[in-house]
């Protein structure tokens, strides 16, 4: 049951295994990312090659070494002095070999590394851009954090696999070709025992590999429910306290976390075991060559040199074969990583600028719906045959109940989705065929909640015109009737805001998406249900202070609470996407349709009392209420 | 460019900024190293304690598996001097024989060692986890409310999962201590001058590692706060996509992001240069160490004072004997990892519980449901008293309505009759005992709590509904859900009842998670209710389904509630009204509009029109500190 939540990994959760038949095609494209950058590529491929050269020089300087001391003993026919150089000599050729060696894995390695970290740098600047670019029903149908992994961990999944599955290979590919030709062309049966574990280890290592990728994803599943339910204890935490329900969260927390554990238990198991076998397969095979070598050098068929190279052969070969298994984990991993990232590079924006898109001409400002249908995905209408036209100075009050497309009309005008039928013009131009830059600018959209960014009040006032003088800044602040709180913090406009700053309410979100959209100072305004969480005194005051900004401009008020929009020109009622009444506050009081019967119920939540020339607030809080006198008296 | 006109003094300065006024992401970074500390590693301990057959058994197991390791490469030695002079077959035949032996002993041993301390180490972190979570359940709402989420999940993810590695390696670095002393001793014992000119280079290692240390740990530290600063622009820029959207800021933000990726690409290449630099440094020293072997080894054998068979034995034990100290010296870094997120995890575990069950507190139980306040006095910051001398009293099946304006205590006296902090003078009492006298969990089963904004958890309604009431029934769920007229839109959903809320509910509106949050409360059932109404305007649909729940989830229990419907406080039994702290008048609708004091000027004032109150307000319902 626990397994069916929303996770945040949601796309990796749902396929615990590794889809092979995509591997070759992924890899390769990652490879072909790495091949933009071919001197590079080449200098790292370079010294990997050198490195398992210098490498295998050294099991038969060993054995050169072992018999240039053992032998003497047996033959007369060279010089102690001659030996004693010769070991000197062999001695020198070890260091300077081992010396190589380090040196060309050490520089190959971070060769290789620049070649991955660049690599890595341009996916992120094309994920990144990518993001910018794709439309809002893209990002409707997809978590963030969904793709915040994406861009985080499956970006470096990607990565790591040109280090740890490219350049691993083909180190291992060379070790084990020079070292079996090598081999093989000293001693044929000496050979076949040394390399005899290789088919075996290579099997079970690589079978780990991808068993402790696809595990791995699962336990990462199973974690992620442990995490859903601790953050959402914490979110809720008053409402634990208050049911005093700490043995019920700490019993889902135990069944969440007895699951991830039992499994990273299993996890353990197989890897161990699989290292095990390895390890015992390896040394089998050391035990056979040594017994036969052994027997032969006792037989006076092999030098002792001879043996000692072979055995030093296998020792070379051990880590690098290790490694199998970390290949094919980082093959595993870059298969499901690259094709999630890929998976979004390859998506093409679907709302973009036509081509030859001229920038927004307007004049006027004058904003016309005709017959606008609008559905996501083909399904269900969202909007049917919308039509109106505000013209500068003029208001337009958008009222219907959740769901009715209200702030889908909204999402229309600045292009975040495209009509499905009929068109949307500024001005007499179709909003499709004028470029999108242009068209947002002119366009100042504020939403029922600021988003707000990580740093000061005064980035954030300013997102959409960072090069805004502060008087302006002030200015859009002011007339969101946020100045004052701003004003009253320590630090003032300098105070950083959002996730790890000061945390603002709903209310104030609310006016900071209001001075945000009004700092730009824009051609068209829409205000989407932006006012809901503000008391109806400041949301008077707001639209005051707006009303010579708005004197010259169209202006749509989307909203639920009457009072937001009864002052507008123009009021459209809609209903399951449908315009269904459509007046002014008096004409349709006076129709006694939808729009009447909501204002009764908005007024009678009030308590009654309307008195015929000063319409009430809708709404009453005492709170609010209470906070003015206190005001009067202070 | 602004056609805008602001009321502003012209004495501000109107320039443009010198630099855009744009930011990404942050770049918060704690601090990832600590100076190792023995009080911190032994407060694990007791973490250990349960499991003692496991550490002992791993240390066991490590401890044979580096001895078979040591020995391998000197039965090697052992066979090729039974093959060379001569040779003995049978010899030969036993050496191997016992070669068997050692590796599979050796295989098991390390399989053992591994497989335990891994297990080891995944269960004392979930026990950590737990004992942090459990302790996040019981310390005072002051220190929660002071702390951000996102924080609290990074003690209890990354710190945690940092002494997961810790945890794994220290098994290994008793092995690894166990292999640097048993390969000396072999080489030595073995051999003592060639041993000793071998282990020459072991110093110089040492050397080398202990300057390089803190240059690499510099750059990791580097590296990985610029790989911490790019991701979080990254995150930043996808959940404010659609603001970034609006604003046309993508050209910006692209730049901003495009030097951040450029400093992590340097950052990572600076890591990976320290990383590899010492790969050459040991093949060197390695190198080094071989020549010796070959040099002093060769002519010792040559000079008929040693076997060839150890001087084979010396070249297989040089080829791995920088391996523990590396190892060792990775293990030193890991160590002080795990000391930087110990710290700050025992710093949670020591943050203290100040609200406890009495050792003699009994479970209230058959008790008339009654709220009584005398004379409390409280205060957030004691020195700050945000509740002065409060009493009132509220009789069995009574709605008494707390009004008043925002900073007043309202919320202070709902989250003290359930005991959430604790009174600094005078007691609150329920069914006349002292909250302090009862468990906590009786409290909580027999108060319940409807806050403002409504919380749901994951998981489908019916969970939702029934949370933390484990007899209730399907049947009960559906009938309290019916009473608050969210049947209806419960089955309208896809699954109805058995529908997953996605994101807390995000897929309802906060009028339907409202009516859910009534429910809940309703199949709880509790005799006394303590009620925040939502302030935030719900649709007028939605708003009627509201105002007829409440009437049920009054009906026939005790209920204390934070008012804002004008609706809600003339129907109450008792208001009460409330400024700064002080309790200004209490009494019903018609004593209290009789008495001609604040809330009949309030009611009045709201009745008519807001206008007439708006004069010279500045008071801010949002603005004012939280009571």
């Amino acid at each position: 049951m626990s397994d069916s939540r929303p996770s945040p990994r949601d796309a990796a959760a749902d396929s615990v295994s590794i889809d092979v038949s995509a591997m070759p095609r992924v890899l390769r494209r990652i490879m072909g990312l790495a091949l933009r950058y071919p001197g590079l590529v080449a200098l790292a491929v370079g010294c990997s090659i050198g490195a398992a050269l210098f490498s295998l020089t050294l099991p038969r300087l060993f054995g050169q070494a072992v018999d240039q001391a053992h032998l003497l003993l047996a033959s007369e026919t060279a010089s102690v002095e001659d030996v004693q150089r010769a070991l000197v000599s062999t001695a020198l050729l070890v260091l300077g070999a081992a010396s190589l060696r380090g040196l060309l894995t050490g520089y190959g390695g971070y060769v290789a590394e620049k070649v991955s970290q660049k690599v890595a740098y341009d996916l992120r600047l094309s994920f990144f851009q990518q993001l910018q670019r794709l439309s809002f029903g893209f990002h409707d149908k997809i978590h963030s954090g969904d793709l915040v992994t994406r861009g985080m961990l499956d970006l470096e999944g990607t990565r790591a696999f040109i280090q740890g599955g490219m350049m691993q290979t083909l180190t291992l590919v060379m070790l084990l070709s020079v070292s079996a030709f090598m081999m093989f062309s000293t001693d044929v049966t000496m050979a076949f025992l040394a390399l005899a574990f290789v088919p075996f280890a290579s099997w079970i290592l690589a079978r780990m590999g991808i068993m402790l990728r696809v595990t791995w994803l699962r336990v990462q599943q199973l974690m992620s429910v442990l995490t859903l339910t601790m953050e959402e204890n914490l979110q809720g935490i008053r409402v634990v306290r208050a049911f005093s329900a700490k043995a019920f969260e700490m019993g889902k927390f135990d069944v969440a976390a007895d699951n991830a554990l039992q499994y990273s238990f299993k996890r353990i198991t197989l890897r161990f075991r699989a290292i095990t076998a390895m390890t015992l397969s390896y040394y089998g095979s050391m035990a056979l060559l040594l017994w036969y070598g052994g027997h032969q050098v006792i037989a006076g068929a092999m030098s002792v040199g001879r043996l000692t190279e072979f055995l030093a052969y296998m020792t070379l070969l051990q880590a690098p074969i290790r490694q199998i298994a970390m290949i094919f984990a980082s093959a595993a991993r870059a298969t499901s990583s690259g094709g999630r990232v890929f998976e979004v590079l390859d998506l093409e924006p679907d709302i973009a600028d036509a081509p030859g898109a001229q920038p927004l001409a307007a004049s006027q400002g004058v904003l016309r719906f005709e017959h606008v249908d609008f559905s996501y995905d083909a399904g269900r209408p969202v909007l049917s045959d919308v039509s109106f036209e505000v013209r500068p100075g003029q208001t337009l009050g958008v009222v219907g109940a959740p769901g009715s497309g209200k702030s889908t009309i909204a999402n229309l005008i600045p292009r975040f989705y495209d009509v499905t039928g009929g068109r949307i013009t500024i001005d007499g131009q179709d909003i499709r065929e004028v470029s999108l830059a242009s068209l947002r600018e002119y366009i100042g959209l504020v939403q029922q909640e600021a988003f707000l960014f990580d740093t000061t009040v005064t980035n954030n006032v300013a997102y959409a015109d960072p090069w805004a003088a502060e008087d302006r800044i002030v200015g859009a602040a002011r007339t969101a009737q946020l100045h004052d709180y701003i004003a009253g913090l320590p630090t003032g406009y300098t105070t950083r805001v959002g996730e790890r700053g000061v945390a603002l309410s709903g209310g104030q979100r609310q006016r900071m998406s209001i001075a945000r959209g009004v700092v730009p100072g824009p051609g068209v305004m829409i205000f989407d249900d932006s006012t809901a969480a503000i008391d109806a005194v400041t949301e008077r005051k707001v639209r005051d202070a707006l009303a010579s900004a708005t004197k010259t401009k169209a202006t749509v008020i989307i909203a639920h609470r009457l009072s937001s929009l009864m002052h507008a020109d123009q009021i459209i009622v809609l209903d399951e996407g449908q315009v269904v009444e459509r007046g002014d506050h008096q004409s349709l009081i006076a129709a006694g349709g939808v729009y009447a019967e909501l204002y009764a119920l908005q007024t009678r939540a009030d308590g009654g009392g309307l008195s015929e020339d000063l319409p009430p607030e809708p709404t009453s809080d005492l709170e609010v209420v209470a906070n003015q006198i206190q005001g009067v008296r202070a | 460019m602004s056609d805008f006109v602001f009321d502003r003094g012209n004495d501000v300065a109107s320039q443009t900024p010198r630099r855009p006024r744009a930011t990404l992401g942050s770049d918060d970074a704690e601090e990832i190293f600590a100076s190792i500390n023995p009080k911190v590693l032994g407060r694990f301990i007791p973490y250990l304690k349960p499991h003692k057959t496991f550490v002992i058994g791993a240390q066991i197991a490590v401890l044979i598996s580096a001895a078979t390791a040591i020995a391998i490469p000197y039965m090697i030695g052992q066979a090729v001097n039974a093959a060379v002079g001569g040779g003995d077959n049978a010899r030969l035949d036993q050496i191997i024989a016992i070669f068997v032996g050692v590796v599979i002993l050796n295989a098991a041993a390390f399989f053992l060692e591994q497989w335990m301390s891994s297990r080891l180490a995944q269960r004392v972190i979930f026990d950590v986890r737990r004992s942090m979570f459990s302790h996040f359940q019981d310390v005072s709402l002051s220190f929660m409310d002071k702390t951000h989420v996102g924080r609290i999940m990074a003690r209890l993810q990354g710190d945690v999962n940092a002494l997961q590695e810790f945890l794994e390696s220290t098994t290994g670095a008793v092995g690894d201590i166990a292999l640097l002393i048993g390969i000396t001793v072999a080489l030595l014992s073995m051999d003592l001058q060639l041993g000793l000119l071998t282990l020459t280079v072991i110093p110089a290692l040492i050397v080398v590692r202990a300057i390089w240390l803190p240059f690499s740990k510099k750059t990791f530290r580097e590296a990985r706060d610029a790989s911490s600063t790019a991701n979080s622009a990254l995150a930043e820029n996808i959940q404010g996509v659609r603001t970034v959207q609006e604003s046309r800021r993508e050209a910006m933000n692209f730049e901003l992001y495009s030097e951040k990726a450029r400093e992590n690409m340097a950052a990572q290449n600076n890591s990976a240069a320290m990383t590899q630099v010492m790969v050459p440094t040991v093949d060197v020293l390695t190198g080094l160490a071989m020549g010796i072997v070959i040099v002093v080894g060769g002519n010792a054998v040559l000079g008929g004072r040693l076997d060839v068979g150890v001087m084979v034995a010396f070249i297989f034990y040089v080829q791995r004997f920088f391996d523990p100290v590396r190892m060792l010296s990775m293990q030193y870094t890991i160590m002080q990892r795990a000391m930087a997120a110990g710290h700050r995890i025992f710093e949670v575990l020591d943050v203290p519980v100040t609200i406890v069950d009495k050792p003699d507190a009994e479970p209230l139980a058959d008790f008339e449901p009654t709220v009584e306040f005398r004379n409390v006095t409280f205060g957030y910051d004691p020195a700050r008293p945000v509740l002065h001398d409060v009493s009132f009293e509220v009789q069995p099946r009574q709605v008494v309505a707390l009004v008043g304006p925002t900073g007043s205590g309202k919320t202070s006296i709902i989250a003290l009759a359930h005991r959430f902090y604790e009174v600094d003078q005078g007691q609150v009492l329920i069914g006349g005992r002292d909250v302090r006298d009862v468990t906590l969990d009786s409290l909580g089963r027999n108060i319940g709590m409807v806050l403002q904004e409504p919380f749901l958890f994951s998981g489908t309604i019916e969970e939702n509904i029934r949370y933390n009431t484990e007899g209730a029934t399907r049947d009960d769920v559906i009938s309290a859900a019916k009473s608050v007229s969210a049947h209806d839109f419960i089955t309208r959903l896809p699954e109805g009842y058995d529908t997953q809320l996605g994101q807390r509910g995000r897929n309802l509106s906060l009028g339907q998670r409202q009516l859910l949050s009534f429910a809940r409360a309703l199949v709880a059932d509790p005799q006394i209710l303590i009620l925040d109404e939502a302030t935030a305007n719900i649709d007028s649909f939605t708003e009627q389904a509201i105002q007829k729940a409440l009437k049920v989830l009054f009906a026939g229990r005790t209920c204390i509630v934070i008012a804002h419907r004008l609706a809600t406080i003339r129907d109450a039994d008792k208001i009460i009204v409330l400024q700064q702290g002080h309790i200004l008048e209490q009494g019903p609708h018609d004593v209290l509009m009789a008495n001609q004091g604040l809330y009949s000027r309030l009611y009045t004032s709201a009745h008519a029109s807001f206008d007439d109150a708006q004069v010279a307000a500045t008071g801010d319902a949002e603005f004012a500190t939280r009571t």
